[in-house]
C-alpha cells in the first residue's frame, strides 16, 4: 500500500469533484493494499453530516448513502416493507463487515475475479489492453451473460440484486449539480471498457438511494448459491417478488446475480409471467427467457442450469417466504 | 506489510505522520501516525495491545475483530484515522461472561481466533438480532476457526444467550 494523506469532509459540497472517497473502507482499503488503485488524498466521508439515515418520503423510501448495511437491512421500515432487500444485505459479507459498509459503497464494489486481484496475470479490467486471463483460464466464478471478449468479470454485490428488483433509483450530486439514475441504467456491461464498472463519474457523489412504495413485502425470495452457506460470494443468486391475486400474477421482478457484470434482469419474463399462474411450469418459462444467450466457458457453463434451477426454487419459495432460513437454504 | 515497505514509503512521501487520540478500552491514547495505518496495526504496533490478532489482513477472517461503538467491525479494513472520536473495546478490555463460556465449552484449540470469537459473539449478543442456533451459526459466519472449534463456539454462546438450541 501507497501512503496517502487524509481529510475529513463536513458537507457534500467539500467532496464533489475530488477524490477518493472513502465510506467503509472494507473494499477501498483492501484494493488500496493490493495496490489495485492508488489514492493521493482519502476524504473521509462518514464525517458528513447528512445522508446517514432511513427516511420515508413521498412516494417510498429514501436510504441514505452513508448508513450501513446493517443498519438498513434491519431498519424497521426495510424490515417490514422492504424485506427482500434485508435479506439480500444479510446473505451478503459478514455481521463484522454489514455493521462498516455502507449502502453508498455496496453498490460501488469492484469484481471479484482472481485475476483483477493478481498483479502478475493480465487483465483488462486493471491494465486496458493487457487481455483477460479468465476468458482461457479458470473461470468458475465468471460470467455467463452480457459477456464481452475483454472481460467476463461478475459484479459481486448481493444488495444490487435486490435494489434492481425494486426498481431503486440513485441520487448522485456533482459539481454541476444534482441527478437520478434509473438502478438498471446505472452498472454497466464490460463492452471494450471493462474498467468502467458503472456510470458514476469521477468526482460524482452519491446521496442516497430510492424506493419506490411496492416493496414486495408479502410474497418475496432471495436465495444465494455459493460454495458455503455462509461469507462467500454467489455463484448465482436470484432476487424474486411476487404481486399475486390468487394464485395468478399480478406484478413480478426477478434479477439474478452472480451471473453479469451487472444485476441481470429481463423485463420480457416479467412480462410473460403476467396475468399467468404461479407455478412451476410458468417459471421455469420465465427462466428460459432470462437465460436466453447464456453463453458458459470452459468452467462454468453449470451455471446456466444452476440459474435456471435457482430462478424456478426461488419464485416458488416467494410463494411462501416463511421458506427462507438463513445460510443453507432448504430445497423447495 | 512488512517493516521494510513501511521504511520504504515514509521516505518515499512527503505526507506527514499525524497525532491522533484514540479511545480505546476506556482509556485515551495518543499517538503519531501516518494515515494508511489500519486500526489493526495501531493497535498492535503503535499501542502493544497484541490481543487483536491478524490472520489475513483482508476482511477474510475475522482474527482482527473489535468492537467500535458498540458493534463488531473488522480492524484490518478500517484506518486508526478513521476512528478518532470512536469508542473501541478490544479483548483487553473485556470481561464478559462468554468468557467463562468459552472455558466450559472448550471453545477452542490454537486461541488464535478467539479474541476476535469473543468480540463477534459480544457484537452478536448485544445487536440482539439473531435468535436460532442456524442464525447464530450465520452470523458467526465472519470468523473463521482454523482448529475446527466452530460447534463448541456456538455452544458457548447458545448458553450464554439462553432460548432454543436447535
Ligand atoms: C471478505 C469480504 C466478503 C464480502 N462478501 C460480500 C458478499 O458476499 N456480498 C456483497 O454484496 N458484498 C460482499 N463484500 C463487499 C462489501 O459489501 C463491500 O466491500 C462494501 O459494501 C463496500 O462498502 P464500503 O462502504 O465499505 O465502501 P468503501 O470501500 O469505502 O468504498 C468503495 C468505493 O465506493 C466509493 N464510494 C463509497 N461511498 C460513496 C458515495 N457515497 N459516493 C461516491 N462514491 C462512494 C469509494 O470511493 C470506493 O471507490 C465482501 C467484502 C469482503 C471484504
Ligand atoms: S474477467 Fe475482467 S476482471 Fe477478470 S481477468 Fe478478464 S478482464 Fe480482468
Ligand atoms: S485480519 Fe482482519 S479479517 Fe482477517
Ligand atoms: S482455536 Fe485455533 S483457530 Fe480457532
Amino acid at each position: 500500500m501507497n501512503n496517502f494523506d487524509y481529510q475529513k469532509a463536513a458537507t457534500v459540497s467539500d467532496v464533489v469533484g475530488k477524490s477518493t472517497f472513502v465510506a467503509g473502507g472494507t473494499n477501498l482499503i483492501d484494493l488500496l493494499k493490493y495496490n489495485l488503485t492508488n489514492a493521493a488524498t482519502l476524504i473521509d466521508i462518514n464525517t458528513i453530516g447528512e445522508h446517514h439515515d432511513i427516511l420515508e418520503i413521498e412516494d417510498g423510501v429514501r436510504l441514505g448513502a452513508l448508513a450501513t448495511n446493517a443498519d438498513t437491512a434491519y431498519h424497521p421500515i426495510i424490515e417490514q416493507r422492504y424485506p427482500l432487500l434485508s435479506r439480500a444485505i444479510l446473505a451478503g459479507a459478514s455481521a463484522q463487515i454489514r455493521n462498516m459498509a455502507t449502502n453508498g459503497g455496496n453498490l460501488l464494489q469492484r469484481t471479484r475475479c482472481y485475476y483483477f486481484y493478481d498483479p502478475h496475470a493480465p487483465c483488462n479490467k486493471r491494465l486496458p489492453g493487457s487481455g483477460c486471463s479468465a476468458i482461457n483460464g479458470y473461470n468458475r466464478n465468471m460470467a455467463i451473460l452480457g459477456t464481452s471478449e475483454n472481460c467476463i468479470a461478475v459484479f459481486p454485490s448481493d444488495m444490487s440484486i435486490a435494489l434492481s428488483a425494486l426498481d431503486a433509483i440513485i441520487n448522485i450530486k456533482s459539481e454541476d449539480g444534482e441527478r437520478s439514475v434509473d438502478f438498471a441504467d446505472f452498472h454497466r456491461l464490460p463492452g471494450d471498457t471493462p474498467p468502467i464498472d458503472n456510470n458514476l463519474k469521477p468526482g460524482e457523489f452519491i446521496t442516497s438511494i430510492d424506493l419506490p412504495l411496492k416493496g414486495f413485502a408479502k410474497n418475496y425470495s432471495y436465495l444465494k448459491l455459493r460454495d458455503r452457506a455462509s461469507y462467500a460470494f454467489a455463484l448465482v443468486s436470484v432476487a424474486t417478488g411476487l404481486e399475486l391475486d390468487g394464485d395468478t400474477i399480478r406484478d413480478v421482478r426477478i434479477t439474478l446475480g452472480g451471473v453479469s457484470h451487472k444485476p441481470w434482469r429481463v423485463k420480457d419474463a416479467e412480462h410473460y409471467l403476467i396475468g399467468k399462474k404461479a407455478d412451476r411450469e410458468n417459471f421455469s418459462a420465465a427462466a428460459d427467457i432470462i437465460l436466453q444467450g447464456a453463453v458458459g466457458f470452459a468452467h462454468n457453463t453449470f451455471k446456466i442450469k444452476l440459474a435456471k434451477k435457482a430462478i424456478v426454487r426461488n419464485c416458488m419459495m416467494a410463494l411462501d417466504p416463511s421458506t427462507q432460513l438463513p445460510g443453507a437454504q432448504p430445497s423447495a | 506489510m512488512e517493516t521494510e515497505s513501511f521504511t520504504k514509503t515514509h521516505q518515499a512521501t512527503t505526507v506527514t505522520p499525524r497525532t491522533i487520540t484514540l479511545s480505546i478500552n476506556g482509556q485515551q491514547h495518543a499517538l503519531t501516525i501516518l494515515p494508511y495505518v489500519s486500526l489493526l496495526d495501531a493497535l498492535r504496533e503503535y499501542l502493544d495491545l497484541t490481543g487483536t490478532k491478524k490472520g489475513c489482513d483482508h476482511g477474510q477472517c475475522g482474527a482482527c475483530t473489535v468492537i467500535c461503538d458498540g458493534k463488531r467491525i473488522i480492524s484490518c479494513l478500517t484506518l486508526a484515522v478513521m476512528k478518532e472520536g470512536a469508542k473501541i473495546t478490544t479483548i483487553e478490555g473485556i470481561n464478559h461472561p462468554i468468557q467463562q463460556a468459552f472455558i466450559d465449552h472448550d471453545a477452542f484449540q490454537c486461541g488464535y481466533c478467539t479474541p476476535g470469537q469473543i468480540c463477534s459473539a459480544i457484537g452478536l449478543l448485544e445487536e440482539g438480532k439473531v435468535k436460532s442456533r442456524e442464525e447464530v451459526k450465520d452470523s458467526m459466519s465472519g470468523n473463521l476457526c482454523r482448529c475446527g472449534a466452530n460447534q463448541q463456539i456456538i455452544d458457548a454462546i447458545m448458553q450464554v444467550k439462553g432460548g432454543d438450541n436447535e
